[in-house]
């Protein structure tokens, strides 16, 4: 029986087999996802705790002045969600790339890669999934932060999600990238140190830029060149129905580059990984 | 044995290929050949090369010097080709332990291209085969040792390959489990004419009608038929020959 996707069938795939193959990919890690309940709730807490304690805090402290997207005054919860939002999307893409990286040997990456499918489509699907999985912890914070009194417009919602898309391709292609090339971060804690803080802190996820310019004109320019700054923008402007289109096109010229990037130093067969094996 | 007197395509054709990790040479110049369903067990010590020259075969490394072919498709230049015709059983686990059975089986059809729906009744076919029909939505978590090795195995038979790679299937398993999955394996193939590189370091595993090649430190000492072997070294059994083979490698490399 020569059936479809039988060893025969195979010479080259259509289009169809490429959408089965990252459907595939998407289906089972956002199983995984579902399943695995204690990651599921902390990384939902994350975000909450900086929402409910950090936010609470500051709001006194900290007024935000009337700033595009916002047509108002905003309390302080209200302006740092986005940069929450892409926070889940950092946490999430560094996690599930350090897991690619280090289990690139054990029995799930090379599942992955002993398949037929070119290398570049496995990784961008792999990645995609991790999205998938990083917006469905965005949309359940949402929802908990729709509670709590913020509540962006309701097509917000909807015009969040291809900025999501974006945004979770680039920070996860990112992660694989930095480590995949630098060692020293191939943990957790190596990560959080020299990425995730400086990126968080550096931008304007938790306070307005102008405010920093105000402070230090020369972070101000490390934060403009931070590629999380646009990451949160473009998030903010999104959930507010705009489109902030020099944060759209530094997060998709950045997300094109890390993938490139991330695609060509992860391929364990072109050496780079290899050769640190030794 | 050599695939140039080959009379078939051979299932897996490795060339003159040499790798090493840094200064330290894995594999020296290693050739060997597996037949078309024939059954060919890889023995060799811990160490020996055997992961990677899986490693190699399955293109997780790229192959530096040297060529490997699946039913004459080179792996490095026609990988879709190649590794469409091969199925894997790696040493380390590499089921979810948190879906189930089916889902498994149905994520590993969709990396071969194979549709949702056709790969539900594939599925039901090998997990059959494998005589866990009625498990097919339990997790894998809830599975023994030997049980997820059968779903291993019978999710790299799920496309339909025709050379079937195992990397010490048996590993972790006790004596009946390993001899239960030995079975099953011998049987699976036969009934489906798959050809198969078994490797292992458990002289047991090996049957007087199986092919065997000889890897120890990175180089093939002997292969072929267990008779040929047997003749060649002169000895009367497989385990004796082994341990002559190995003895006058290290002979041989201390002399020199």
């Amino acid at each position: 029986m020569r059936g479809n996707g039988t060893a025969e069938a195979i010479a080259n795939f259509t289009p169809a087999q490429y959408w089965i193959c990252l459907s595939g990919i998407v289906r089972r890690e956002s199983l995984r996802f579902i399943h695995q309940r204690e990651r599921f709730f902390s990384a939902l807490v994350r975000p909450l705790v900086w929402l409910f304690i950090f936010a609470a805090g500051f709001r006194q402290v900290l007024g935000v002045s009337i700033i595009p997207p916002y047509d108002t005054y905003v309390l302080y919860d209200v302006y740092i969600t986005p940069g929450l939002i892409a926070m889940i999307q950092l946490f999430n893409g560094m996690q599930s790339s350090l897991t690619m990286v280090y289990d690139r040997e054990t029995g799930g990456m090379r599942t992955l890669l002993v398949s037929p499918f070119p290398r570049w489509w496995l990784l961008t699907s792999k990645l995609l999934a991790g999205t998938i999985v990083s917006i469905l912890q965005v949309y359940c914070y949402l929802v908990i932060a729709w509670f709590w009194d913020i509540q962006p417009p309701i097509v917000g919602y909807f015009t969040l999600a291809p900025a999501l898309v974006i945004c979770g391709m680039m920070l996860g292609a990112l992660g694989m990238l930095i480590s995949s090339i630098v060692k020293q971060l191939e943990n957790f804690s190596g990560v959080m140190n020299f990425v995730i803080f400086p990126m968080f802190f550096a931008s304007s996820a938790l306070y307005p830029l102008w405010r920093v310019k105000e402070s230090s004109p020369l972070l101000y320019y490390i934060c403009q060149l931070n590629p999380f700054t646009h990451a949160t923008e473009l998030i903010r402007f999104a959930l507010y129905e705009q489109v902030s289109w020099i944060s759209l096109s530094v997060v998709t010229c950045c997300a094109a580059v890390f993938l490139s990037g991330a695609v060509i130093a992860y391929d364990p067969a072109r050496g780079l990984l290899a050769r640190r094996r030794g | 044995m050599f695939c140039a007197v080959a009379a078939s395509t051979p299932a897996l054709d490795i060339a003159n290929v040499s790798y090493s990790y840094g200064a330290r040479l894995a594999l020296d110049d290693v050739s060997l050949c597996v037949s078309p369903s024939s059954f060919t067990v890889l023995l060799g010590l811990n160490g020996a090369g055997k992961s990677t020259l899986f490693s190699l075969t399955t293109r997780l490394y790229s192959i530096p010097s040297g060529r490997i072919r699946i039913f004459g498709h080179d792996v490095a230049r026609e990988p879709r080709a190649a590794l469409s015709r091969l199925g894997v059983v790696f040493q380390s686990r590499a089921l979810d332990a948190d879906i189930s059975i089916q889902q498994n089986l149905v994520y590993h059809a969709a990396l071969h291209g194979i549709s949702r729906s056709r790969a539900i009744v594939l599925t039901e076919q090998v997990l059959r085969q494998t005589g866990l029909a009625d498990r097919a939505h339990e997790k894998v978590g809830s599975l023994s040792g030997g049980q997820m090795r059968r779903v291993e195995i019978a999710r790299a038979l799920l496309h339909r390959p025709k050379l079937l790679l195992l990397d010490e299937p048996t590993a972790g398993l006790d004596v009946k489990a390993r001899a239960d999955i030995l079975d099953h394996v011998r049987r699976l193939l036969i009934e489906q004419g798959v050809g198969a590189l078994w490797a292992t370091h458990l002289i047991d595993e090996v049957a007087p009608d199986d092919d065997v090649v000889v890897l120890h430190k990175g180089r093939v000492l002997a292969q072929g038929s267990v008779t040929d072997v047997l003749i060649a070294t002169q000895e009367s059994a497989i385990h004796a020959a082994f341990a002559r083979l190995i003895d006058n490698a290290e002979e041989a490399e201390a002399a020199s």
